[in-house]
């Protein structure tokens, strides 16, 4: 990679376009999907649902993780080692917690009797919110081989282009999930 | 990934010029450089091969239909031998024929002319053409192909399952495709199909990803975009399509995986099954076929782009004259691929689809015309008065031109909403996107394959049998899907597995045996195209210069087998677009010339 960057100086590394590209990518799954929703909601049969209040409690958990990957790069910036670390465990801590504050709230609506049967805003919200977890837990994988690396210490380059990557994108999940939110109270009808 | 071993291989300034394999500088074990390869050459003949085996299997496959077609009636003991029960009696069972189809769609358009055509030459060519070490992530090229091999493995496994492999027809339309108790092949058989079609959509979105990020960042000093050669534009605009396109394909595979398995009804309301009625409610089986033709519909242009990529660079270096309209080629390219965006609904005009809304499909859909026949023109115009070569490549692309012209001119019957309620799932259907989207398609990546084989093995390929296999193949084609058109303006449905219950049909019979024997000579003349392919990697004549075509692309400034990393020392410097042919008396002029004083404006 050393060749790509030595060739490219004056330009967005190669590494973090291709990401923009994905996110690219990723929203037009969850434009398929939302505006999916947007068609059914329109047709006779619709059922919509009562979202859950454990939801703002993961959104603002996600929010405060955005907060710490955005301050952990800088502290990688300044070459605060350890601040990195600690900064980088939060967000992955907190990035888990959002997992289980999914699941919560996927659990409260399972017993209001929202299950799998039938195709309205519940089951709607269970493949969406679903998949956006699932963004979720890669994020959170990529931020473990991360820290990892970053307590075994034995990259040869400093760079910060990893570390670069990996805040847009959790930044990315993160606006993804404000969206989702905003979307289902709007359109999904309380 | 901080992969740096082709970092070693810019390090090597100066190596004497006459060793063979690659870089000697570091010896790469045999896994890691014909396995999991980072090198986007080894990738590219990964995807290639696989591609090929594909296209055997599939093309076997479409052999056994057409023996079921042409011969009704007759039985063929052999495939009892061979298919067992799939083919009891020496007859082609009607779970096994529509598994046929299935896979031989599924198989055809995915994993050959998809990742075939576009892995196999998005990877070989686009780090070549436009002047770089590799793509800008090699690692994520790597897993590229194998999320593919991952897929083809699956895929290939769901053909020996018990209960058979998917049946719904490659675009798996619910009800029928989401509920297991309307047949074998809705069993275990399509769910395999849709994992195999998740971990290909995978496969595909890391390879555009990484296409498009490459043609954008990492082009050589000089290599402005519009001195690109038009097979890398193609290559870009397809990845563009792709990885916008191929995400919803997944969401709507996401919702039919739920619905199989998890008891959702998006896309399934009031069905009974077998007299049994069963309890989904409020799905709609209109939905999918949105999710699937956005994609779908970009598809076809994802198969067909590339190969008029390699079709325009090919002609051009072969009439030894500059491509017509280069700017009017790229326009065209964009045109198409936001067209493409704005059609899919030209497939479902008779599902119940508002007819105004219809009609404003009808006028997208032959919008597209315009830019086509621009690039029609073009191609005739490079042509016409060319001091022409008529290498393999260039009778192939000549062909890939033909064939668009006969295969577009019935698109335009097709995408009238009225002329389509007669014409739709007919036999005139299944012949216009074969010509012009499937054998065009397939034309363009013989002739990607006669033309670049020096560059991939150093060797040529047998020019004899390659003529042969252009004569045949190209009447055969014609010979095979000409009279289609006949058949479906006749009313005779596609996907029928027995129309003699049809007495007005039976006038058919001797066209039908006619179109089966063809193919059977056609599809073993595409065998005698594999022989020559491989036997010609390791006996084929030797390339002795590094520009055998006279071509004046960045990829015949490297050495004759370039290792990892292509160029030794420094990357070429770009002063001139690519298409410098037959000017101020050269030849041809290598982009990486410098402008002369005295030169003439193009």
């Amino acid at each position: 990679m050393d060749i790509v960057s030595k060739q490219q100086k004056k330009k967005i590394h190669p590494h973090k376009f291709t990401l923009w590209v994905a996110m690219g990518s990723i929203i037009m799954m969850f434009a398929g999907l939302t505006s999916a929703f947007i068609v059914k909601s329109n047709q006779a049969g619709w059922k919509t649902i009562g979202l859950p209040k454990i939801f703002w409690v993961s959104t603002a958990v996600i929010l405060i993780s955005s907060i710490m990957i955005q301050l952990s790069l800088r502290s990688f910036k300044n070459r605060e080692m350890t601040r990195y670390r600690l900064l980088l465990a939060a967000t992955m801590v907190l990035g888990i917690v959002f997992v289980a504050l999914q699941w919560i709230g996927f659990n409260e609506l399972w017993a209001q009797q929202i299950t799998f049967k039938g195709s309205g805003a519940g089951q709607f919200l269970y493949v969406i919110f679903g998949l956006h977890a699932i963004h979720i837990i890669g994020g959170i994988v990529a931020l473990a081989v991360m820290l990892f690396k970053a307590y075994r210490g034995s990259s040869k380059l400093y760079s910060s282009v990893p570390v670069e990557v990996m805040a847009t994108y959790w930044h990315f999940v993160d606006l993804l999930w404000v969206y989702l939110l905003v979307f289902f109270i709007i359109a999904g009808g309380q | 990934m901080s992969e740096v071993t082709h970092g070693q291989s810019g390090a090597v300034v100066a190596m004497p010029v006459h060793h063979e394999h690659g870089h000697g500088h570091h010896e790469q074990s045999f896994i890691s450089k014909y396995i999991f390869s980072m090198d986007h050459k080894t990738i590219g003949k990964q995807f290639l091969i696989t591609g090929m085996v594909w296209a055997i299997i599939g093309g076997l496959f479409s052999v056994l239909f057409r023996l079921q077609l042409g011969y009704p009636d007759q039985t063929f003991p052999i495939l009892e031998t061979f298919f067992g029960k799939w083919a009891a009696g020496g007859h082609i069972q009607p779970e096994f024929y529509y598994g046929l189809v299935t896979i031989h769609g599924t198989v055809l358009v995915f994993f050959v002319l998809t990742a075939g055509l576009s892995g196999t030459f998005a990877n070989l060519l686009i780090p070549l053409q436009v002047g770089a070490r590799d793509m800008a992530s090699p690692f994520l090229n790597m897993l590229s192909y194998w999320f593919f091999f991952l897929a083809s493995v699956i895929m290939l496994s769901s053909i020996f399952v018990h209960t058979g492999p998917a049946s719904g027809g490659w675009t798996m339309y619910p009800p029928l495709s989401a509920l297991r108790q309307a047949g074998d092949g809705q069993k275990i058989g399509t769910d395999l199909w849709l994992i195999a079609m998740a971990m290909f959509i995978v496969s595909s979105l890391l390879g555009g990803l990484n296409y498009i990020s490459t043609i954008l960042n990492m082009r050589t000093k000089g290599m402005s975009m519009t001195r690109m050669p038009l097979t890398i534009w193609a290559m870009f605009f397809t990845a563009v399509l792709g990885v916008l396109s191929f995400p919803v394909l997944l969401s709507g595979a996401i919702l039919l995986l739920f619905d199989r398995n998890l008891g959702t009804s998006f896309y399934l309301s009031d069905i009974v099954v077998n007299g049994e009625i069963l309890p989904n409610e409020g799905g709609s089986a209109i939905l999918y076929q949105h999710l699937f033709w956005f994609l779908g519909h970009p598809e076809v242009y994802i198969i067909l782009l590339p190969a008029m990529g390699m079709v325009s660079e090919i002609l051009s270096v072969n009439s030894r004259k500059p491509i017509f309209g280069y700017m009017a080629m790229l326009g065209s390219l964009f045109a198409i691929c936001i067209l493409a965006f704005l059609v899919w609904a030209h497939h479902m005009f008779v599902t119940g689809l508002n007819p105004f809304l219809g009609s404003v499909f009808v006028l997208l859909t032959l919008l597209i015309a315009v830019p086509s026949a621009i690039k029609v023109f073009n191609w005739l115009t490079t042509l016409w008065r060319g001091n022409i070569r008529f290498t393999p490549a260039t009778l192939f692309a000549i062909g890939f031109v033909s064939l668009f012209i006969s295969g577009g001119l019935t698109g335009i019957f097709l995408g009238n909403s009225t002329i389509d309620i007669h014409l739709h799932d007919t036999m005139f259907v299944v012949a216009h996107f074969h010509i012009v989207m499937g054998v065009a398609s397939f034309f363009g990546m013989f002739a990607g394959v006669y033309h670049w084989f020096p560059k991939m093995f150093g060797r040529y390929m047998n020019n004899t049998l390659a003529y042969m296999h252009f004569w045949v193949t190209m009447v055969g084609a014609y010979l095979i899907f000409w009279p289609m058109h006949y058949q479906g303006l006749a009313g005779i449905p596609r996907r029928y597995l027995d129309k003699s219950g049809w007495v007005s049909f039976n006038q058919f019979g001797d066209l039908d045996k006619m179109i089966t024997v063809v193919s059977i000579i056609v599809f073993a003349v595409q065998l005698m195209f594999v022989f020559n392919f491989f036997y010609s990697i390791f006996k084929g004549r030797k390339v002795t210069t590094r520009n055998p075509w006279g071509a004046n692309t960045l990829e015949w400034t490297t050495e004759i087998n370039p290792g990892h990393g292509n160029w030794e020392g420094e990357i070429p410097e770009v002063h001139r677009w690519p298409y410098d042919y037959g000017k101020d008396g050269r030849e041809y002029i290598p982009q990486t010339e410098p402008v002369g004083a005295n030169e003439s404006k193009h």
